[in-house]
This record gives structure tokens, C-alpha cells and sequence, in this order.
């Protein structure tokens, strides 16, 4: 019997006649909806990248900036001008009046040349607090980090990349260093961190808070404050809580008038989040761009080929098909190339990203290999809905042929 | 089976009206071997097209199987065409790059009634072509196509068979080979319509139908009536 298959099936078949310039034009659709699961996994990859590394320093971490917040964006301190409403002294505050916080570390940050002996790096020191440790979750890998007692003491504690540029192989602990002239002695290393958040602090060197703001910079301000919360405490509580401490420290009784920021890393994330989303979509939009560019090529060739097929299309109307059959068969064409280069592009695409991600696992970043069932689902209704507008002209055009015309062609 | 009164088409191109058929009237019965005989532009073709349900006359009234076909839809015609006619054209018009086979079966693929692809065996067997079914129809010479040809106009067991200048594209040894074909199957009883210009393939059928400038001019019935009655002025 002959089956509706057989029919459908030789449709594939003419499309096999040819089957380089079937291939190439499905090439557009495969190119485009390649790009539009690469952009969309890629940035998801990346997006989780960011996440965890944000993660990575803690959930239950708030943290305080000077300068006044404007309009939900970033405080003009993270901008890098230079706001001296806070102190050190804040810190300590918070940690006396507040049970939810469980440690606090306060951070002021210069610029500086770095000596020992005839080696000099020009690197980041960082004045923090004897907290900083537990705050950064993080530890020494040799020596031991600078106490309470010793924030006005001429010591250093070296980032691991720090130790590698100065010291190489050798023991650093006990040597001194030279810091813009001032001599310090050498008690600790730190472990590997890999770049964390936004900085690689492997580079940098840490001074006792006091030490830096007094005998480096000559400030009595810090530069930003990190707090961790005690275990289950609620962030948004917690930060109703230390803007209450904070304001009553400076003197401010109206909360526009607050000149610090608050901000746990839950909403840095959704910040970052909501950034990173509308890079993605714009991303994807533009690779969508490239599938209508795509589906004119298909409209095209499907046009080029009912000219070429005159002959063969008044063949058919000859031995018995109607208009519906042959416009029929030339949307099915269409169809079946524009999913071809839908799949192959899907396939494609996903490979690609998968190879990404394992290219960025493999430099160690913390990279999640993300392939969204929406972006697949999308591309798929987006391919047959080009198939289906790319091939109604040329399936009209071909139906509406005169049999003897079409038959006569030359 | 077909019976046409008063046949008149006109073309109408870029309002430039162009008269191709006039007043035609005849019949044909089931079974004959007729040629449509006359010159390039003589309108033989057209009147093929329409006889065969590719093209619709302009006036007059064409009944086939005693039903009224003058004034059919596109999808009627299609069915008509599928159901009833096969076409062998001069230039074969098989599919390129298409197995025999697959070219055969083609008229199946537009069938309403669902026939055994079994009988696409036996046409290609009735023209001797079963050991060339698997080629590609570009594979093939001339001949062999023009048989290809046939056995897709006779897979569908039609009514009638049309063959537009069948030979025309053949050597002469090829062009035999086909008639010999299109008169076995008048023998075995299926109505052929022969269109061409040469006197020496027309002469293969039983009745010629002579047209000139959308005219008829003779049709060989009449003309041996003529040679009847002349023969009885003789007397």
C-alpha cells in the first residue's frame, strides 16, 4: 500500500538531489541558532562563575562603604573617590552592640612599591584589621597573621603570589621588606585564594590596619568594612540593625541623611544578576538577528528552486496534484531544512558551550556548563516558525502555477 | 468516451486576445487510436491540454464519460488528470536524479484510492525496463526514458493515454520502439491520442484528426465518406 510516509519521505528526497546547496542553506539557520544557545549557555556559565565567586566569600557577609547610596547604585566610594566618614572605631562598635555580628574586619587600602632586597614589585598593601582572617574565611599558610595587640606593630603578612615575586623559593618569614621606604618585618604568608569576587588578593600584602592608616597613608578613615553575621541571623534584620548603630555613631537622625552603605552579598548577587541577564538577553537578541538573516536565504533559495523546478512542478500537476499538494510539498521542503539546520545548530551549539565550559574548568575557574531547556525550546519553535514564513511564499508561488505554463517552461 | 461540441479557446495575453481553437465538434470512442495531426501553431497542442484536463476551454462543451467537464475546478481537474489520463510528453519530463522506480510511482503519490505499489513492477516489466528500475533517471538514453515516460502514464490504469510529439526527441530506431508500445496498448484496448506534426508516426493510428489554424481540417471518417461519395458520383 502506498503510505502517507512514502510521500513525505520523497520530499526528503528531492531535498538529497542537492544535497551540497541543501546544506548550505541550512547554513544560516545552523550559524544562528548555534550562536543564540552558545550566547545564552555561555552567559550562563559566566553568570555562574560570578555567583560563585561571590558565594565563595560568604553568604552571611554584609558589607559597610562610606558615601551615601544613590538611587540603589553603587556609593560613590566604590567609584574610587575617597569618603573618610568611616572609622575603625565604627567597627569596633558594631561588634560591641550588636549580637548578630560575629566578627567585623575594617580595610583600608594604598598603592605601593614593594622591595626585598634588590626585588621590587609595585602591588596593593591592604590595611586590615586582626579579624580580617576569620571575616575572609581564609588562613596563614606559614607564620601567623598580626594579632589585636600588634595593629601598630611594623609587620607583614604577603599574599602567596606576593611571596613568589619576592621571595621565590626562599623563607620569607622574619625578612624584612621594604613598603614605600618603611621597613617591615615578614611574620606571615597567606594561603592561595585564586581570584576571588572581583581582585586577585594573592597579589597583595597585608599591614596591620593602625600601622598603614598611621606610618603609609597618614588617614585616620578606613576604607571599607566587611562583617560577618552570626550563624541564622536575618541579613535584612542585621542591616536595620548596624544602619541604627552607624547612624547613631555619626550623629544622623534622618535615614536620607546616612553617609555609609549597607549592602549584603545576597543583594550584590541580585545587582549583578539582573546585569548580567539583560547582557545575555540583548547577546541573544543580537544572534537572533542572524536566524532572520537565515530564514531570507532559505526564502531565497526556495524561490530560486520553484523557477528551477517549473518543469517539474507542472509535471506533477500533470500526473494529478493539486495546489495543496504542491504547496504542500514545498513547505515541507522548507521545513525540513529549516529544522535540519535548526538540530545541527542546537548540537552545535551545545557543544561549543560544553567546550567552554571545560576549557574554563580546566584554568580553574568555578564554571557551571548551563544549557537552558528555554533557549532550545525557543530555538526549535523559532526554526519551524522560519520554515514556515520562509516557505508560504515560495509554496503559493509554485501552487499557483499553470500546468501547460509550468509544463512548457524552457 | 469523449464527445466535444463547439470547442473554442481563446488566449488572452497583455489584453491581446488570441483565437487558438475554433468551433471544434467530434467524438471519440473508447478504444481508438487517433492522431491529432497539423503544423506548429495549428492549436493540436492546446487541444491535447484540454482534452487532457491540463487547460480549460474558453466556449462549447466537452463531455467526457457522458459527465459535463467544461466548467471543473482546479481540484476536480487534478483528479480527473490523476484518475483518467496519462501523459507521455517529447521531452519525457521524467524527475532528475530519481530512480525509475521512484518515477514510475509518482502518480501514486497524488492517488485518492490507494493502489498496490506491486503494479508499479508490472508497467516497468510491460516495458521492459525491469533491469533498469533502480537507475537514475539521468542514467538512462532517450528510448528507454520515453518507456519510462509510458509506464508512469499507465500506472495509474487510466482511461486514456496522450503522447505529445512522443518520438520527436528519438532516433528513428527508438521512436519505433515506442509506437510499437502505444499501438500494444490500443490493442489491448486503450484509447490512445497521438499529437504530432509527422505524417510517418500519425500513420500508426487508425483515424487522424487534422487541424490548421485552430481548424479541423479533415478527420479521416469524413474522409472516407468524401471517398464514398465520390465513389458513388463515379458510378
Amino acid at each position: 500500500m502506498i503510505s502517507q510516509q512514502s510521500k513525505y519521505f520523497m520530499f526528503v528526497r528531492v531535498l538529497l538531489r542537492n544535497k551540497t546547496r541543501s546544506f548550505l542553506t541550512s547554513l544560516g539557520i545552523i550559524i544562528g541558532i548555534a550562536s543564540v544557545i552558545m550566547i545564552v549557555s555561555v552567559g550562563a556559565g559566566a553568570q555562574s562563575l560570578i555567583a560563585n565567586q561571590i558565594k565563595g566569600m560568604g553568604s552571611n557577609l554584609i558589607g559597610i562603604l562610606p558615601g551615601a547610596s544613590e538611587e540603589g547604585g553603587p556609593p560613590a566610594s566604590a567609584m574610587g573617590v575617597s569618603i573618610t566618614t568611616l572609622t575603625y572605631n565604627d567597627a569596633l562598635e558594631l561588634k560591641r552592640q550588636l549580637p548578630e555580628v560575629k566578627a567585623v574586619a575594617a580595610y583600608v587600602r594604598g598603592v605601593g612599591t614593594i622591595t626585598y632586597q634588590n626585588k621590587s614589585i609595585d602591588s596593593t598593601f591592604m590595611g586590615v584589621s586582626d579579624r580580617y582572617i576569620e571575616v575572609e574565611d581564609t588562613s596563614v599558610e606559614f607564620g601567623s597573621f598580626f594579632t589585636k595587640e600588634e595593629l601598630h606593630a611594623r609587620v607583614v603578612v604577603l599574599g602567596s603570589e606576593a611571596r613568589e615575586d619576592l621571595f621565590g623559593d626562599l623563607d620569607p618569614i622574619n625578612k624584612r621588606i621594604k613598603i614605600n621606604k618603611e621597613s617591615f618585618r615578614v611574620v606571615g604568608v597567606m594561603e592561595e585564594r585564586g581570584s576571588a569576587g572581583f581582585e586577585n588578593q594573592d597579589g597583595h600584602v597585608f599591614v596591620p590596619l593602625e600601622t598603614t592608616q598611621d606610618n603609609l597613608l597618614g588617614v585616620n578613615h578606613i576604607g571599607f568594612m566587611r562583617l560577618s553575621l552570626v550563624e541564622g541571623t536575618d541579613s535584612a534584620f542585621a542591616i536595620q540593625e548596624i544602619r541604627r548603630v552607624l547612624r547613631d555613631q555619626h550623629d544622623i537622625e534622618n535615614i536620607e541623611q546616612e553617609d555609609f552603605t549597607v549592602q549584603s552579598v545576597d543583594n550584590a548577587l541580585e545587582a549583578l544578576g539582573s546585569i548580567t541577564d539583560a547582557l545575555n538577553y540583548f547577546l541573544a537578541a543580537v544572534a537572533a538577528i542572524s536566524l532572520i538573516v537565515g530564514s531570507i536565504g532559505i526564502m531565497n533559495i526556495m524561490l530560486v528552486a520553484v523557477t528551477e523546478r517549473t518543469r517539474e512542478i507542472g509535471l506533477r500537476k500533470a500526473v494529478g496534484a493539486k495546489a495543496s499538494d504542491i504547496s504542500r510539498q514545498f513547505l515541507i521542503e522548507t521545513l525540513v531544512l529549516s529544522s535540519f539546520g535548526g538540530v545541527i545548530g542546537i548540537i552545535i551549539g551545545i557543544s561549543i558551550s560544553w567546550a567552554v565550559s571545560l576549557v574554563a574548568r580546566y584554568l580553574g575557574y568555578d564554571w557551571d556548563f548551563v544549557v537552558s531547556i528555554f533557549s532550545v525550546v525557543l530555538s526549535i519553535s523559532f526554526t519551524l516558525l522560519v520554515g514556515l514564513a520562509a516557505g508560504w511564499y515560495p509554496a503559493k508561488k509554485a501552487a499557483a502555477l499553470n500546468p501547460v505554463e509550468a509544463l512548457t517552461y524552457e | 468516451m469523449i464527445e466535444v461540441k463547439n470547442l473554442y479557446k481563446e488566449f488572452t495575453n497583455d489584453d491581446v486576445v488570441t483565437k487558438v481553437l475554433h468551433e471544434l465538434s467530434f467524438d471519440i470512442k473508447e478504444g481508438e487510436f487517433i492522431s491529432i495531426m497539423g503544423p506548429s501553431g495549428s492549436g493540436k497542442s492546446t487541444l491535447m491540454h484540454i482534452l487532457g484536463f491540463l487547460d480549460t476551454l474558453t466556449k462549447g462543451q466537452y463531455k467526457f464519460r457522458g459527465q459535463d467537464v467544461s466548467n471543473l475546478d482546479d481540484d476536480k481537474l487534478a483528479e480527473l488528470r490523476n484518475k483518467s489520463i496519462g501523459f507521455v510528453f517529447q521531452n519525457f519530463n521524467l524527475l532528475p536524479k530519481t530512480s525509475v522506480w521512484d518515477n514510475v510511482h509518482l502518480p501514486l503519490l497524488y492517488s485518492t484510492t490507494k493502489k498496490s505499489a506491486s503494479i508499479v513492477d508490472q508497467v516497468i516489466e510491460s516495458v521492459g525496463l525491469t533491469h533498469r528500475k533502480d537507475y537514475l533517471s539521468n542514467q538512462l538514453s532517450g528510448g528507454e526514458k520515453q518507456r519510462v515516460a509510458i509506464a508512469r502514464a499507465l500506472v495509474n490504469s487510466p482511461d486514456i493515454v496522450f503522447a505529445d510529439e512522443p518520438t520527436g526527441n528519438l532516433d528513428s530506431k527508438s521512436g519505433l520502439q515506442v509506437m510499437s508500445i502505444l499501438q500494444e496498448l490500443n490493442k489491448n484496448g486503450k484509447t490512445v491520442i497521438l499529437v504530432t506534426h509527422e505524417t510517418s508516426t500519425a500513420q500508426h493510428a487508425k483515424r487522424i484528426i487534422k487541424l490548421k489554424d485552430g481548424k479541423l481540417i479533415s478527420d479521416d471518417s469524413d474522409f472516407k465518406q468524401i471517398i464514398a461519395k465520390s465513389l458513388n458520383n463515379l458510378k
